[in-house]
């Protein structure tokens, strides 16, 4: 009799301390530590087509967010593409925080017309407060027999006219562009394609002879031309450490670095102005591609809650598991992480950018303004 | 054989998933929300996708499949409501449908034409996922062997239909196709990003027109302002003529040309880079050139429906080659189905195919099915939904300028939107007007674009291969299908010359005084010229070249014209005059006060934003143009607006923000 008095009471006031501790923690979100967005749809804005690697990733996040964030809002993709993603940048540039049911995602091709003073950007990065900082890689590849005369170096791909499929030479295509320029091979690119998906059409095609793709494009389109022999890996462009340092990418550990292949090949240095600007670009275009913002004025318990909810994201334990696929295995940095790559990202120096603008010039005729 | 002994188990897994109540449920709620969103023009499957895409995630994989490709589906079906019942191309795919659909309408036949149309687009879908669930197994080589000069001859191929839907004079097609690949050609270009007419000061032109407005302002807003003017209903004598079951036994009677179109739309369909908007065009010019009897096409011959809308659903079947084999999609709402299929679990790429087979039939015969159920529910709802063409144009006519601002909005969602539709909207009365031909004006745009790019990155790629050698260059160059689709494109072009007299389009049309005409001729050739120096200037070669050629083969084009016109008399066809007399001449309205109408819900938008300004036009217009009394104006712009209102609610869209707005902070739907 008495223990079941006893083991009620006791249940009784477990459930008792729970109800407090639950309520206390709503509270504490409730009383200035977080926002809630119950009943709300959260806006993820993102300034391209419904085809790209964005949308993706966009997509990828979007379900998550909705479960992870307090009050469980639904959260919907919105595309707003236009000149070359400067529309949508330029759009969240006037927007001012209101109840933090809107986010934007910036991509490679947002930060480097920034970078490079488009005349069409009117954004600053500066203003924008991220909580999410996503990276990726890239891998460039060959056709098997041109593949036969890479040994880790470009020594014995001198000489050969390649053809290259390229959405333009100041979007990403810049990094792959100018590294192969380094190694003193000659890439012609065939500018205009609408999407990397079709440049490695070209590719499969026998049109194009040279390629890369990032590495999640890579893991699916690519990896299985490999395995069925009609595509040879060449280098990817590696990945950074925590001191800056280019090191192998941990999603491709076998495959050496562009850093590697340029040490091994005559006439390509890995110090100088050259390198330093191709570093600067590589560094702002790949490790932190994809980032999530929060518009100007977004007070500290916002930018909280989400950096809460995507730390939970990334928590989870099938994250992983379901990542490996869309995202390849980056890191996703949050918090202080977040604004080192979003630093990183969007800081380029001087003379890199001097050095780019005036190649871009020179060698394809393409002037900003 | 092999590929068969994988084939037919894959085959019975996937039927076995797809014929179970639960995912029977999920296909027909797809399909239903596929055909209540596809009928607004402009929205299309994008809107409808991104409404589920929220719950896709977690559901169970073959129920998520359903619910997408029900959605998809129906959309190319449920367009063909606008193109047919308003002269509204609802998308890329229908906007052949118009040429042939519209004019049915008008002569009260719109339930024979609707239901013939869905017949085709039944047969069409059913067909493409027959051909599809084989075809898929050896289609990679296929899609492989079409390169940039093969693309670059089907596209040449489509252009060369403007051929046969020239019109009376072919210099005027040629003309009209010049102008539609000029305007192609604003904004930014693709290869170089150089500026061809167009500034960073003026960022909405950068990006150039999207096809949603240009469809819209060169078929939809001419015939609805002609409408509008003779104040009567779309169907003539407010009288609906035949019934569904006749189009359905005029499909019957054309079935082989229903086979033929199909058979284009599959295989232009599963051509990556291509996208849907040239197959409508050819099938519709094939239509024409296989006819005996050519004299009613463009007036309203029911076989003008059956050919593109055959194609276009063949279409979508062979659009999921590119999209599941390559992981390349073929269109918008393609990419958001795959961003859907992603969240599902599956990965499009070729593995879908080898380890997978049985997830790829699900999809091939679950579009089949989605097809049936809405070609279906469609048949049996047009002998309905044609009494639309019934009503006082005028009561529908507010409405529709509602519904096509706020589609072509959704392009960019800028207020540039709606100035750029009145813009092209004015082009396409006076197109309409001077009997210049339109269709021949929207294929120059529509494969403007893709003229440009093939040719130039073809050109660059056979440098690089003649390099190599001549042999190897030569091979690339004369592939055995560039050379077959160069003598389909070389009968086409023949063929089409010589039977264009016989596609009148809008019939007689009257000639009135020189000078109309002339001005309008003049203004376009000043715009060649002025293009034609603005491309000049660019420093790079690649953005130059391609508006150069185009527009001095216009201008030559024009002085043609124009030596005509000084040697002809008036009554010479090259006057066509539309206000000189017939229909528009004897409408009780003047052309400027009803398009200022529409200019005025662009201002007050401008001024109030969309809602409030609809608001204000809806009351103003249902008033004092149509008469109505107080009470009934009030109750039918209620309607409309909440209609509007429920409708961007639910798939999440905004609408255009005025003056107004930039000072005062409103909540939705006002901002």
């Amino acid at each position: 009799m008495s223990v079941t008095k006893t083991t009620r009471r006791v249940a009784f006031g477990m459930v008792a301390a729970a109800a407090v501790a639950a309520s206390a923690s709503t509270q504490a979100v409730a009383a200035g530590h977080g926002i809630n967005l119950e009943g709300k749809t959260v806006e993820f804005l993102i300034p391209f087509s419904e085809s790209g690697g964005s949308a993706k990733w966009a997509n990828f996040f979007a379900p998550l967010l909705s479960e992870a964030l307090p009050g469980n809002p639904t959260v919907v993709v919105k595309y707003m593409p236009g000149a070359g993603s400067t529309k949508g940048a330029n759009f969240f540039q006037e927007k001012r925080y209101d109840d933090g049911a809107l986010i934007f995602g910036s991509s490679g091709s947002t930060q480097f017309p920034y970078l490079l003073g488009d005349p069409r950007v009117r954004y600053e990065y500066n203003d924008w407060n991220v909580v999410l900082a996503s990276g990726t890689g890239g891998v460039a590849y060959l056709p098997p027999d041109l593949g036969a005369r890479f040994d880790g170096d470009a020594d014995d791909l001198k000489g050969i006219d390649f053809i290259y499929g390229s959405q333009g030479a100041t979007r990403l295509d810049l990094v792959p562009l100018l590294a192969w320029e380094m190694l003193g091979m000659s890439v012609e690119p065939v500018f205009g394609i609408k999407g990397r998906g079709d440049g490695r059409l070209m590719f499969e095609r026998g049109e194009a002879n040279i390629d890369y793709q990032t590495s999640s494009a890579y893991l699916k389109g690519v990896v299985p031309l490999v395995e069925a022999g009609k595509a040879v890996p060449m280098m990817s462009w590696g990945a950074l450490d925590e001191d800056g340092n280019i090191v192998r990418d941990p999603t491709f550990p076998d495959m050496p670095t562009f850093k590697e292949v340029c040490q091994a090949t005559a006439g390509c240095e890995t110090s100088g102005e050259k390198w330093e600007a191709w570093k600067a670009f590589f560094v702002a275009g790949f490790p932190a591609q994809k980032m999530v913002f929060l518009p100007q004025g977004a007070p500290q318990e916002a930018i909280d809650t989400y950096t809460a909810a995507f730390n939970a994201i990334l928590a989870r334990p099938d994250f992983a598991q379901m990542s490996e696929v869309t995202l390849g295995v980056y890191p996703q940095l949050t918090g202080k992480g977040a604004q080192g790559a979003k630093a990183q990202a969007t800081q380029v120096p001087a003379e890199a950018k001097a050095f780019v603008t005036n190649w871009l010039e020179e060698r394809y005729g393409v002037t900003l303004k | 054989m092999d590929l068969l002994a994988n084939a037919l188990p894959a085959l019975g897994e996937a039927f076995s998933l797809i014929l179970q109540p639960q995912q029977i449920l999920y296909l027909m709620v797809g399909v239903l929300l596929g055909l209540s969103v596809g009928v607004f023009p402009g929205l299309g499957g994008i809107a409808g996708l991104s409404l589920v895409l929220p719950f896709i995630f977690g559901m169970d994989p073959v129920s998520g499949l359903a619910l997408m490709v029900g959605l998809v589906a129906v959309i190319p079906t449920s367009d063909t409501f606008a193109s047919v019942l308003m002269g509204i191309p609802g998308s890329s795919a229908s906007q052949a449908t118009v040429l042939d659909g519209f004019p049915l309408a008008k002569k009260g036949e719109a339930a024979r034409a609707l239901s013939a149309a869905f017949a085709s687009s039944l047969f069409g879908g059913l067909l493409g996922a027959f051909v599809l669930t084989f075809f898929i197994l050896i289609a990679r080589p296929l899609v492989l062997a079409f390169g940039l000069p093969e693309m670059l001859m089907i596209t040449i191929l489509g252009l060369s239909m403007v051929a046969i839907l020239a019109g009376r004079l072919p210099l005027k097609g040629v003309a009209a196709a010049g102008l539609g690949l000029m305007v192609g050609t604003i904004g930014e270009a693709l290869a170089g990003g150089s500026l061809r007419m167009s500034t960073y000061d003026v960022p909405y032109l950068i990006d150039g027109l999207k096809l949603v407005i240009v469809g819209l302002g060169i078929f939809a807003i001419p015939e609805i302002v002609s409408l509008l003017r003779q104040d009567r209903a779309i169907a003539k004598d407010a009288s609906l003529g035949s019934g569904w079951f006749e189009g359905i036994r005029d499909w019957w009677a054309n079935i082989w040309l229903s086979i033929r179109c199909s058979v284009i739309g599959v295989i232009v369909g599963i051509i990556p880079g291509l996208g849907g908007s040239v197959v409508d065009w050819i099938a519709y010019g094939h239509t024409v050139q296989t006819a005996k009897d050519k004299s009613g096409f463009g007036r309203g011959d029911v076989r003008g429906v059956i050919g593109p809308e055959s194609s276009n659903n063949a279409k979508e079947g062979g659009g999921l080659v590119p999209t599941l084999i390559f992981g390349i999609p073929g269109s918008g709402s393609m990419a958001v189905f795959l961003g859907g299929m992603a969240l599902l679990g599956y990965d499009a790429g070729p593995q879908l195919i080898t380890n997978d087979l049985s997830v790829t039939y699900t999809v091939v015969w679950s579009l089949a099915l989605a097809n049936v159920f809405g070609a279906g529910l469609c048949i049996v709802l047009s002998g309905g939904i044609a009494k639309l063409t019934t009503i006082r144009f005028t009561l529908l006519a507010p409405f529709l300028f509602m519904m096509i601002s706020f589609a072509a909005f959704q392009s960019r969602q800028s207020l540039g939107d709606l100035v750029a539709l009145f813009a092209v909207g004015l082009l396409g009365i006076f197109l309409r007007r001077f009997d210049w031909s339109r269709p021949a004006f929207l294929i120059g745009f529509v494969l403007s674009d893709q003229a440009e790019n093939f040719s130039f990155q073809a050109v660059q790629i056979a440098k690089s291969k003649f390099r190599f050698g001549t042999d190897v260059g030569l091979e690339y160059v004369f592939s055995p299908i560039v050379i077959i689709l160069f003598i389909v494109t070389v009968i086409s072009v023949v063929v089409g010359i010589r039977q264009a007299k016989a596609v009148m389009g809008t019939g007689d049309v009257p000639t009135g005084t020189k000078r109309a005409p002339l001005i309008f001729l003049l203004i376009v050739t000043a715009y060649f010229v002025v293009s034609y120096f603005n491309a000049a200037a660019i420093s790079l070669q690649t953005d130059r070249l391609f508006p150069m050629t185009v527009s001095l083969v216009a201008i030559a084009a024009c002085l043609a014209l124009l030596v005509r016109m000084v040697r002809s008399p008036e009554s010479d066809v090259v006057f066509a005059d539309g206000e000189a007399g017939g229909e528009d001449s004897d409408a009780p309205h003047g052309l400027w006060a009803t398009l200022a109408w529409f200019a005025a819900l662009l201002v007050l938008s401008a001024l109030l934003g969309f809602i409030l300004a609809l608001v204000l036009f809806l009351v103003a217009f249902l008033r004092v143009r149509a008469g109505l009394s107080w009470a009934k104006a009030l109750l039918l712009s209620a309607c409309g607006i909440g209609f509007m209102i429920f409708m961007a609610g639910s798939l999440n869209r905004d609408f255009p923000p005025g003056l107004l707005q930039e000072f005062v902070n409103l909540p939705w739907p006002l901002t």
